[in-house]
């Protein structure tokens, strides 16, 4: 019943390596890339434009709508229906609630931004990566916006706190032989930078209350580490062309 | 005690901290919080005295009074046109602001400017709410006949123009074409077809390098070598 040796061989604080880029969407305000291990989003930033159906229009400020979508392929090989479903839904609704804090409409009355974030390819995390994406996006897109949004996953797997569960880890009881009757659990977050506060929180599976408490805590450092690549990928684009 | 954190044409992304301490005031994409100033959104800072602002990389058109701007005629009403500002926003184009010939009430106005002209108008009116009113009496303002239309982002205007119109007075020169820049990003050039495409590919380069320095002489190397 020991979840000793993850099974990437990551260490329990360690995430998968990441890679982003921004301007990968030519046609769009604003775009990114953001790769965490084989999880992969790419996000697009249209607007603010003119909004329809005209009647979701908010003469107080702009609106910002998101759209999440796994391509068919993008899972185990198992082909992915096409087109919307309850939980894509759901997490484009939980993606804007997590970046809708940051992002500054007010100057835009009566429009919308849209964010669409297309994922090539999945393995966990998936939600946390259209976030992050996302946020690069939005800035790409020249949005006026307080701060960034940095999103990952901690979780228990067995009896181990660790960050960014991998589909294997979350379904640690079927690819562990000594975790057979193993309690996972899978905590999204999404934390912006400057002022610590959660945008994203939610729990999938079993928890004891002080496992929580420190698995948040891990949680607040991932989130740094994921920090520094989007900004890191935000001014590249920019210095190394200067040199 | 106040202490400024960054440098003048750092590249910034927003929520970054550009100073701590009062004695720094925020400017434009700026704001303050407690006794902290932090970045709106991914730029160039720019330090003048003790205003820090951004200078945006990329970002909407925002409409200003006074500013020419190229928009596309999208409807026609009973006394004036809708006009799209490539923005949110259309615009509202009035019979009087049209044209200085006196219009009769039954008048066909799809005669004057038909829907898809493109026209260069100003901005004469913008509301709390962007309704915005534009007008088309001053010199220069018509409706746009041949040519080629090209869209670039808002935010590199600015750079296309150069300072005093150096650089599209530049262009302007080598290609030997007219070329009209609105606000709103989108630019109109009329000329011979390779002294347009010259004169596009010069303006797509511009928009691509803007934030660098020395763009005036890369641009003239480029036009001299295109011909």
């Amino acid at each position: 019943m020991v979840y000793k040796q993850r099974l990437d061989g990551r260490k329990g604080d360690e995430l998968r390596p990441m890679e982003a880029k921004t301007k990968v969407i030519p046609n769009a305000q604003g775009s990114a890339s953001f790769k965490i291990g084989k999880t992969w989003a790419i996000a697009a930033v249209y607007g603010p434009r003119e909004i329809y159906p005209k009647f979701l229009a908010n003469p107080k400020r702009g609106i910002l709508r998101c759209y999440y979508n796994m391509m068919p392929f993008s899972g185990s090989g198992e082909r992915i229906r096409p087109g919307s479903n309850r939980r894509s839904q759901e997490i484009a609704m939980v993606m804007t609630k997590a970046l809708e804090p940051v992002v500054d409409l007010s100057q835009y009355p009566n429009s919308v931004v849209d964010v669409f974030v297309e994922l090539p390819q999945t393995d966990a995390g998936t939600r946390c990566a259209a976030i992050s994406a996302a946020a690069m996006a939005l800035a790409d897109a020249g949005i006026p916006m307080k701060d960034l949004v940095s999103s990952v996953a901690v979780g228990m797997a067995d009896d181990k706190i660790i960050a960014d569960l991998t589909y294997k880890e979350e379904h640690i009881y079927e690819f562990n032989p000594e975790s057979l009757n193993a309690v996972v659990s899978d905590i999204p977050l999404a934390m912006i930078h400057n002022t610590k506060e959660l945008t994203l929180l939610q729990m999938d599976g079993e928890i004891t209350k002080e496992d929580l408490l420190k698995a948040l805590e891990l949680g607040q450092k991932a989130i740094e580490k994921v920090y520094a690549v989007q900004v890191k990928a935000l001014k590249e684009n920019f210095i190394e062309e200067s040199k | 005690m106040s202490e400024i954190l960054i440098e003048e044409r750092k590249i910034v992304v927003p929520g970054e901290v550009l100073a701590i301490g009062l004695d720094y005031v925020p400017g434009e994409n700026t704001y303050r919080e407690e006794d902290k100033i932090f970045s709106k959104v991914l730029g160039l800072a720019a330090v003048s005295g003790r205003v820090i602002k951004i200078t945006p990389l990329a970002g909407p058109y925002m409409p200003k009074v006074g500013d020419k701007i190229i928009g596309r005629i999208t409807d026609i009403a009973f006394s004036g046109w809708r006009v799209d500002t490539n923005t949110a926003y259309s615009a509202m184009l009035n019979v009087k602001d049209a044209t200085t010939r006196f219009i009769k009430k039954e008048e066909d106005l799809s005669k004057i400017l038909a829907i898809d002209d493109y026209i260069i108008v100003d901005i004469i009116n913008v509301t709390s709410q962007r309704l915005i009113d534009v007008s088309m009496r001053e010199l220069g303002l018509k409706k746009i006949q041949g040519g080629r239309i090209i869209e670039i982002n808002s935010q590199k205007v600015p750079r296309v123009i150069g300072k005093k119109a150096s650089m599209i007075t530049l262009i302007k020169e080598k290609t030997g074409c007219e070329i009209t820049v609105g606000q709103n990003g989108l630019i109109w050039i009329l000329g011979s077809p390779e002294g347009e495409a010259a004169a596009e590919r010069a303006i797509k380069m511009i928009e691509e390098k803007s934030h660098l320095s020395g763009l005036t002489e890369q641009v003239e190397a480029f036009l001299r070598g295109g011909r």
